[in-house]
């Protein structure tokens, strides 16, 4: 299967840093759809019975549809799957982390052999498609998520209303049902405090923003995720423009800002990115959010050429590959915290230096 | 939807347990939830995600609510009433928002600013809305000619929106 892939290595699409625009700060771009089928009981509320029946009907529209695109893809029901698979499909953002908590036969993620399409079965909505590519690339993302839409709809009836759009399990999901984000990395728009400034009207521009894991998680290694929080009364083209017009602004502010410290600050900037990678080639003890923080301050070093031979690629993988569940895959079994800790800085100093060679 | 335990009521209090990393999600009629020990919250109100939406939904979700709520009508296809929906701040099925559509007006007009779809159309099953949306366009049209005074132009769209009536009727007849 080649979901092992997926469950074995550190590498998922959007990870891939040399496709798409302003990837330095833009790490990826992401569409969902939240989709359901009519008259079935939406997930929050279902029992066995009803969820067999719409993960059945998710299945057969799967194995009948000619697309190559839904045909290369792999199902994996959650019955089948340990909570440690589960667990690395949420650190590498295919899953939700509500979504890994469920070992129901008819929960389960539908996902394309790099990670770019994943489809959330049975999580709050029967559907929920999703499409994940490195940088900003927004369009490519609408249109993939949108093929995957209407081959999927024409053998799904969808629960639709002339007047409220595509209906959701949530009230704030309803009319297009989707969800247009970015991940950005801002490590000069938090050195230089401007991180509250920047973002305080941002809700009445009809976006949110949220930490590393989408809802209720907070903002660690200057990770910030953007996205559209109004679903119904604008249109997807809409809704696009908007998170890419705020997007490029944030990103040109944030270019600003490394300038500025580059210019005026070369010194202290140097310093700061030298010790975060001194730190992390040397330490023996590395908690998450320790490692975390420096691996921004390094990445922020790659961006600007201080640090050189390493890739942002290779940032992006480490990112993931400290977090608890890939470390647990690599050394083969639980582990507890404090052993979590020696494993990270382990595995930090391993990729870092063999990649700088 | 029955209450998990008794089967007979109707169900009205949604738990979610998290216990070892597993979820195990409860749904229990007001007795059987009481019996179990379940309703410590009714007099301890917490701030919970649910609650806060739950809120945005109507008023404050409190148990008097569920017990004079109780007795209006629920959803056809799913049993939910707009007891259980204001309290979880989900909706149980798709017919949920043709059952509450009245009670769900002011609830979308806050989140999102406006109640009215504008987005795609899902190919197949909306053709219909899809001719409703071309009239809309139509009718548009027309008043402007007419504004501009432009009444052979303003002939023309209305022999086209007559014959889109003929049409979404045909349709709507089937």
């Amino acid at each position: 299967m080649s979901d092992s892939d997926l469950l074995n290595s550190n590498f998922v699409a959007w990870m891939d840093s040399r496709e798409g625009s302003e990837s330095d700060i833009v790490i990826s771009s992401r569409i969902r759809l939240a989709r359901n089928l009519q008259f079935i009981t939406f997930p929050y509320f279902m029992n066995a019975e009803s969820g067999n029946k719409s993960m059945q009907e998710i299945k057969d529209a799967w194995k009948n549809s000619e697309s190559e695109l839904l045909s290369a893809m792999d199902l994996i029901a959650f019955d089948q799957t340990s909570s440690l698979d589960r667990q690395i499909l949420v650190e590498k953002h295919l899953i939700s982390p509500e979504h890994g908590l469920s070992e129901e036969a008819y929960r389960g993620l539908l996902v394309s052999k790099d990670g770019s399409i994943a489809i959330m079965i049975n999580e709050e909505d029967h559907l929920r498609i999703q499409c994940l590519l490195p940088g900003l690339q927004m369009e490519k993302c609408y249109e993939l998520a949108q093929e995957i839409d209407d081959e999927l709809e024409k053998s799904l009836d969808f629960a639709f209303d002339e007047h409220r759009g595509y209906l959701t399990s949530c009230p704030t999901n309803v009319g297009t049902g989707m969800r247009a984000s970015v991940m950005l990395h801002l490590p000069g728009i938090a050195i230089s405090g401007q991180r509250t400034r920047i973002f305080q009207n941002i809700n009445q521009l009809g976006m949110t923003v949220r930490g590393l894991y989408g809802e209720g998680t907070e903002i660690v290694g200057n990770y910030v995720q953007l996205s559209n929080q109004i679903t119904l009364g604008q249109t997807e083209n809409e809704i696009i423009t908007n998170l890419g017009i705020i997007s490029r602004q944030i990103v040109e502010q944030e270019k600003m800002l490394r300038r500025n410290l580059q210019e005026e600050m070369k010194y202290q900037l140097e310093d700061r990115v030298g010790r975060a990678y001194g730190i992390l080639t040397n330490a023996r003890v590395m908690s998450s959010n320790e490692a975390l923080a420096l691996l921004s301050d390094v990445r922020l070093g790659v961006d600007l050429g201080i640090i050189k031979g390493i890739s942002s690629l290779v940032i992006n993988q480490l990112v993931v590959a400290i977090k608890p569940a890939h470390l647990q895959r690599r050394s083969g079994g639980e582990m507890e915290a404090f052993i979590r800790d020696v494993k990270r800085a382990e595995v930090i100093k391993e990729i870092l230096l063999k990649s700088s060679k | 939807m029955f209450c998990d335990d008794c089967k007979q009521k109707p169900a009205t209090v949604h738990l979610t347990q998290m216990a070892n990393g597993k979820k195990i999600d409860m749904h229990l009629c007001t007795e059987c939830a009481a019996q179990k020990g379940f309703l410590l919250f009714d007099n301890n109100k917490k701030f919970s995600i649910p609650n806060f939406l739950g809120s945005f939904l109507g008023s404050d979700f409190n148990l008097q609510d569920v017990h004079s709520l109780a007795s209006t009508s629920n959803c056809s296809n799913c049993g939910m009433s707009f007891a259980d929906i204001r309290q979880t701040g989900k909706l149980g099925c798709s017919e949920c928002y043709k059952a509450f559509d009245t009670e769900l007006e002011p609830t979308l007009r806050r989140i999102h600013g406006n109640s009215n779809h504008v987005g795609k159309i899902p190919l197949r099953g909306g053709e219909r809305v899809f001719l409703q949306k071309e009239m809309g366009e139509l009718k548009l049209e027309l008043q402007q000619a007419i504004k501009a005074e432009n009444y052979e132009q303003a002939a023309e769209i209305r022999d086209k929106i007559k014959e889109l009536e003929k049409v979404i009727n045909e349709e709507g007849s089937r």
